[in-house]
């Protein structure tokens, strides 16, 4: 049995293209391209600290990307995961800031499973929405993104300052994600207990999808509602479900973001990983390994484009546009995914003259 | 007499598929030729050829006499060729005139006036009966394919092409269609008309050409030429238009239905007071034109639509408030009317689809895990019993199989479900003669051997040949019940279609 590459071939095909815009873009502006890419990856790998770096600035890409992905493959568009991620991480601070006398074992596990909630939460509703009243899910959450930014707003103002009026008090180091060993070894790098969050929930996902009935049920109701309904797989049931599941993976985004790579809540924005997540699941092919490698990517450019910037002339906003322009290569990954079948065919073509074959 | 369009010696060659290999047709003026064969054999390419969609990689096309290259449809229409789709083209919220002007205008300010006049006097000419001022939405199928021959001809086209325009109409509709060719012809037009419906055939056409496999076969005379000799020649061996059945022995009831009152999607009732009873051992056809209960009907047993009152029962246990599932567990296959829709995840592989009803049940689950090796392997069983044809077997995904293959798939899945009751809606819909032979033959098989089938076809042939009772619906009601006997023929049910029972007939 071949494996079909499709999707890996469509995916490296938009991050060569990104890269060569962005050559262009270093030329462009009098710098060789060659050594900015040179430092733009020495700033991801250099050393463990910055190595490190890369992984804990993917992590909460990794949630979010898992979290659009898995909506994808259950037919729904997830634009919501940056106010889940925003809930879950406020449940996940506002428990860490009132019980910190708990010991660790116990109030990690406790922020951990509130964050997971917060997130779902705020996954079920739009969910409820849709499969009751038939709200389109992109419009639902999108409201639900706003929704959760006030309510950061207003509870944190309110309840969880210390200081300055815009961000909550830091969050004890007994609730922190991150290891002191592990920062120790990695020379102060932010890699966190997050990134292992991360990676099992890239295999615990992939296991829904591929191994259980579950999966087979959500995947079913995404492909083609009226023949799940046909078989008997309750439909409205699978689409609140499958809400639930991403809001609770971008609520653990909001963990780890909040309480292991930051320390404190800032109000008045809204995480921008919660879109990237998108760009993340659509250039991971929307697999859930595919969408740790894509956010392990999209984590080296941010991690390492101050380093390309301190050694060049080119602007750290160099590495921000080439993500845009992956990101805008793999939403038109249809013209990549055409030329790279109608290269296949041709290839097809040409082995079947040379042989001579016409049957 | 001359030719008024000729194809000679066609060549077109898709990767992978030699679609039409030496392909000659000639039609002349004021002539039907039909064009059959089986799905797949290149006659769609051919008249796509023809139409400018496809360009030929060898041979010619002559007009009237004359080689002419035709790139695209506008070549197409200006030498006075048109074309009726199986999918119409029409703009449902447009009228009937604006959807056969568009493209066609005449300048910036539409004339919706003297476009419409232009198209009553069309439509008197032929006899299609159209209103120009109607919307696409508020008619009938039939009448949109008559907007569709209006739009050709309306550009003054000569020979129209159909690709298979009865798929789509009920039995009375069918005639019509026939009689408005029979009129384009009496006026000098020519006609090409795909299809692999024999009888159509053999009523309208002159002269037919078939293909198989992109070569053909041979063209005859329809006049001189029996249904067998062109179904032969189609499929390339002999096949049997009658189906062997075993004799009738009904057994206990195992579907009964009571006073069934039914909503249709229009809030009415679709289905009112209806009572059936479907016993062991025998197939019961349900006849009637499409849109008189059937849908709301089968909807009601199998669990899709709202039972407003009145019982369904399976072995005289109520399932009237049973959720879908656990119908299917009480015992319930369905073959469904769109196997697209809802027979089949397209994106999903056979595998994953042969158990779109039980993959939650042991075998092929276990503890909320699936087991692919027992799901793959009960595939692999189905696949070969009833010869579901597929390129990378259990492994294909639905939307690879041809539609004969995808409804093979669905039969094989529902008989393998072992039921004692079976629905089929409407099961050889769209397939070719090959196919609707095979699974006439897998249905008789259900019945022989003790199964109840309840069979629902607006193809009146297929009730006739299969059933050994007919239940006639029209308008939601039950209008007759009757045995499948000598004392029964087409005309009579087609009487009862329209709403007439037999003490009424003349």
């Amino acid at each position: 049995m071949k494996k079909d590459y499709t999707g890996v071939i469509k995916s490296l095909g938009a991050v060569f293209l990104g890269l060569l815009a962005g050559a262009v873009l270093m030329a462009a502006v009098g710098a060789n391209p060659i050594k900015g890419y040179i430092y733009l990856f020495q700033g991801g790998f250099k050393s463990f600290e910055r190595l490190g770096n890369v992984f804990a600035i993917s992590t909460a890409l990794i949630l979010t990307g898992l979290s659009v992905a898995f909506a994808f493959r259950t037919g729904l568009f997830n634009i919501g995961a940056s106010g889940q991620m925003l809930m879950g991480g406020l449940a996940a601070t506002a428990v860490a800031l009132t019980f910190d006398n708990l010991p660790r074992i116990i109030l990690l596990p406790f922020m951990f499973i509130v964050a997971l909630l917060g997130g779902a939460l705020w996954g079920i509703i739009p969910g409820l929405l849709k499969a009751k009243f038939n709200v389109h899910e992109v419009v639902a959450t999108i409201m639900m993104n706003w929704i959760a930014y006030w309510i950061v707003y207003y509870t944190v103002k309110a309840y969880f300052t210390a200081g300055l009026e815009t961000e909550t008090a830091s969050i004890s180091a007994a609730a922190q994600l991150r290891l002191p060993w592990l920062t120790d070894f990695l020379n102060g790098s932010y890699l966190n207990m997050g990134i292992l969050i991360a990676i099992g929930s890239v295999i615990i996902i992939k296991l829904i999808l591929d191994k259980t009935t579950l999966g087979y049920e959500l995947k079913a109701v995404g492909f083609n509602r009226h023949a799940a309904r046909y078989a008997g797989i309750k439909v409205n049931r699978s689409i609140i479900l499958s809400m639930m599941i991403a809001g609770g993976l971008a609520g653990l985004a909001g963990l780890t973001y909040y309480t292991g790579y930051s320390i404190n809540m800032q109000i008045g924005v809204l995480p921008v990983q919660g879109f990237d997540g998108i760009a993340v699941a659509l250039l991971g092919a929307t697999t859930p390994w595919g969408v740790f490698f894509a956010a392990t990517f999209f984590g080296l450019l941010h991690a390492g484009k101050g380093f390309m910037s301190a050694n060049t002339v080119i602007p750290p906003q160099i590495a921000d546009t080439i993500i845009a322009i992956i990101i805008y290569f793999t939403a038109t990954s249809l013209f990549i995914e055409k030329l790279w079948v109608r290269f296949k065919t041709k290839r097809a073509e040409t082995k079947k003259i040379k042989s001579g074959g016409d049957e | 007499m001359e030719y008024i369009v000729e194809m000679l010696n066609i060549r077109k060659e898709f990767p992978g598929v030699l679609a039409n290999d030496n392909v000659t047709i000639q039609l002349k003026q004021g002539e039907i030729l039909a064009l059959l064969g089986e799905n797949g054999a290149g006659k769609s390419t051919l008249m796509s050829i023809l139409f400018g969609l496809y360009h030929l990689d060898k041979g010619m096309i002559k007009v009237r006499g004359k080689e002419v290259s035709i790139n695209n449809p506008n070549d197409a229409n200006n030498l006075g060729i048109g074309m009726v789709h199986q999918h119409f083209q029409l703009v449902e919220t447009f009228t009937v005139t604006e959807n056969i002007i568009m493209g066609v205008e005449d300048g910036f300010v539409l004339n919706r006036k003297t476009a419409g006049n232009k198209i009553k006097k069309l439509s008197v000419q032929y006899g299609l009966n159209i209103n120009p001022n109607e919307k696409i939405e508020n008619i009938s199928v039939g009448m949109q394919q008559r907007v569709e021959i209006l739009k050709m001809l309306y550009r003054n086209a000569e020979v129209l092409i159909f690709d298979e325009p009865t798929a789509v109409l009920t039995p009375q509709e069918i005639h019509e269609l026939m009689q408005i060719m029979r009129n384009l012809i009496k006026d000098g037009k020519s006609i090409i008309l795909i299809t692999h419906k024999l009888k159509e055939i053999k009523e309208i056409a002159d002269i037919c050409t078939v293909i198989r496999r992109g070569k053909v076969i041979g063209t005859v005379d329809v006049e001189k030429t029996t249904l067998m000799q062109m179904a032969e020649m189609m499929v390339g061996r002999e096949i049997s238009f009658s189906v062997e059945k075993g004799e009738y022995k009904a057994g206990d009831t195992v579907l009964e239905i009571e006073n069934l009152n039914v909503l249709n999607n229009q809030k009415t009732l679709g289905l009112k007071n209806f009572s059936l009873g479907v016993k062991r051992g025998e197939i019961l056809g349900v006849a009637g034109v499409e849109g008189n209960g059937q849908t709301e009907l089968v909807e009601a047993i199998t669990g899709l639509r709202k039972i407003e009152s009145g019982s369904v029962k399976i072995h005289s246990k109520d399932i009237t408030k049973y959720s879908i599932r656990r119908r299917n567990e009480a015992g319930l296959a369905h073959i469904p009317e769109d196997r697209q829709k809802f027979g089949l995840v397209m994106d999903y592989d056979l595998g994953e689809n042969f158990v779109l009803k039980t993959y939650y049940q042991e075998p092929y689950s276990k503890n909320g895990f699936l087991k692919k090796d027992v799901i793959d392997k009960h595939a692999e069983k189905i696949i070969a019993d009833f010869d579901v044809r597929a390129g990378k077997g259990v492994k294909s995904p639905a939307w690879a199989l041809s539609g004969g293959n995808q409804q093979k798939a669905i039969l094989g899945r529902e008989i393998d479900l072992d039921t004692d009751l079976l629905i089929a809606v409407q099961p050889t819909r769209g397939l070719d003669v090959g196919a609707i032979e095979y699974i006439h033959k897998r249905l008789v098989e259900q019945r022989d051997s003790g199964k109840a089938v309840l069979l629902v076809s607006l193809e009146l042939d297929e009730i006739m040949d299969l059933s050994d009772r007919i239940a006639v619906v029209n308008s939601g009601e039950l209008i007759e019940l009757v045995d499948n006997d000598e004392s029964i023929d087409e005309n009579d049910i087609g009487l009862m279609m329209a709403g007439v029972k037999r003490g009424e007939q003349q």
